[in-house]
């Protein structure tokens, strides 16, 4: 992956979200550089799927910046400071950048793996039938699904349809990949065969933002964690020290509620 | 029986026009439909309201009120529409609100995940509808969809009150000459019946070919 620009390839600033009194997002601050793997934990109604779902605007904010590459993904900018929504090629054109898998899979049912991950290639990339077979039967040999090109969804395991939902999303060349607790919907045994494919992304420099409750998976790809709680960023910074060595005092409650064998303070 | 039989070719004028208004009262239904019911499943209230109210009141009066009023009451307002078409036009509104409401219901069950999905490799609303959403609630659209065909049909007998030689105006006429009731309505009611019964068929094969969807 090639280094076209220093620039950080998100960046927030004061991100605000309510849904009538409630403050999901509350003043959200981040960049997110190229080839960079940031993973994102925090207790269930903390705002951790939210942020991830403004990113690709599958959720709309109130308040604040959210730049992808440099470019506005709610609103366009009309010079004056006033705000307008962006119509709908527009936002399909940034999506289209923007790779997505999702807890539930949400594969289309009425398609074959294959055809999966065509349909992006075919009518938004506009390629042909033939490469975009070509593209498909290469991403889902690197997610491990060469016999099950011709399958449908519901053919397929959680985590082989999970694998389907990463190629989908890699096929389309994406500049960043966002992923929503993409192993809580999978059966205990069927997590390893997914996070396996996320290493092998990370490895290859794919930026990534993760937002996860596996927090092992997390300490060993991320090279940032970010701990939101009450629709804030509490804590961010390297995996060792967000996770291994936790000083702020609620990411610790939610760390040893997770795992209460685990004694924090000594693990490596 | 043998009267039945030799009515055959007086009935056959009726029948194909009770074929064409059914056929045209679907297409048109059809097409108003999907759009308008889109409109009221995505749209904003300004969209939203105008269908839900066509669709809440067509609904909400008898056919036969609405056929009236079209024949009798648009030369009122300057338009002079013959029966044939009075009976299109008044039987294709009023199937369409039929039909906004079998697409709404059908759009509706698709998970919203769906719709995530396709907005997440980049896929406009229209994409979003035709490759995603339509073809998955075709399933949940075709057997109540199937249903409203059959209704309108046999709903078309309705039109011979405005003059349109349908079947049952012609079966009618035919009663008129020969005084003989009874084997003429039934073989109206068998060949109404026949149409029915192919379309239902139809519907069972179709959703036999849509059935990959886990229930």
């Amino acid at each position: 992956m090639t280094e076209t620009s220093k620039e950080p390839i998100v960046q927030i600033r004061g991100l605000g979200k309510s849904f009538g009194d409630l403050r999901v997002l509350d003043g959200i601050d981040l960049d997110i550089h190229r080839g960079t793997v940031v993973s994102i934990i925090g207790p269930s109604g903390s705002g951790k799927t939210t942020l991830l779902r403004c990113i690709n605007l599958l959720e709309t904010y109130d308040e604040g910046s959210l730049k992808v590459d440099g470019v506005e993904v709610g609103y366009q900018d009309s010079g004056n400071g006033a705000r307008r929504p962006r119509g709908d090629r527009e936002l399909a054109g940034i999506r289209a950048d923007i790779g997505m898998v999702f807890q539930m899979f949400n594969l289309f049912p009425h398609l074959t793996a294959a055809e999966n991950v065509m349909l992006g290639l075919r009518k938004v990339r506009r390629k042909s039938r033939d490469e975009a077979r070509a593209i498909a039967e290469d991403w889902l040999a690197v997610v491990g699904l060469t016999d099950k090109l011709d399958s449908l969804p519901l053919q397929l395991s959680g985590g082989q349809q999970q694998r389907v939902g990463i190629a989908r999303a890699v096929a389309m060349d994406p500049k960043l990949l966002l992923l929503d607790e993409i192993t809580s919907a999978l059966d205990p045994e069927l997590v390893g065969e997914v996070l396996a494919v996320v290493r092998k992304l990370a490895d290859e420099g794919m930026t990534m933002i993760v937002v996860t409750h596996e927090m092992a998976f997390a300490r060993e790809i991320s090279d940032a964690v970010l701990f939101i709680d009450g629709g804030r960023i509490q804590v961010a910074g390297p995996p060792r020290e967000v996770l291994v060595d936790p000083t702020h005092e609620r990411l610790k409650g939610f760390l040893s509620r997770l795992n209460p064998e685990h004694n924090w303070e000594n693990a490596q | 029986m043998e009267l039945a039989l030799n009515s055959l070719p007086f009935l056959w004028d009726g029948l194909m026009t009770t074929l064409q208004v059914s056929f045209l009262v679907v297409v048109l239904a059809l097409a108003a439909g999907v759009v308008l019911g889109v409109g009221v499943t995505y749209g904003t209230a300004v969209v939203y309201w105008p269908i839900r109210l066509y669709s809440d009141f067509m609904r909400g009066i008898p056919i036969l009120v609405l056929m009236f009023f079209v024949y009798y009451g648009f030369p009122v307002i300057g338009l002079n529409l013959d029966s044939f078409w009075a009976a299109v036009v008044a039987m294709a509104a009023f199937k369409t609100a039929h039909v906004i409401e079998i697409v709404r219901g059908a759009v509706q069950s698709i998970a919203i995940g769906q719709t995530d999905a396709g907005k997440a490799i980049g896929l406009t609303f229209v994409q979003r509808l035709v490759y995603v959403i339509f073809p998955q609630a075709a399933r949940r659209f075709l057997p109540p969809w199937i249903n409203a065909v059959t209704e309108a049909v046999k709903g078309t007998s309705l039109i011979s009150l405005i003059g349109v030689v349908d079947l049952m105006l012609a079966v009618q006429k035919v009663i008129g000459r020969t005084y003989e009731p009874m084997p003429l309505y039934i073989m109206g009611a068998i060949i109404y019946f026949l149409i029915n019964y192919n379309l239902s068929s139809l519907s069972r094969m179709l959703e036999r070919r849509f059935s990959y969807i886990r229930e």
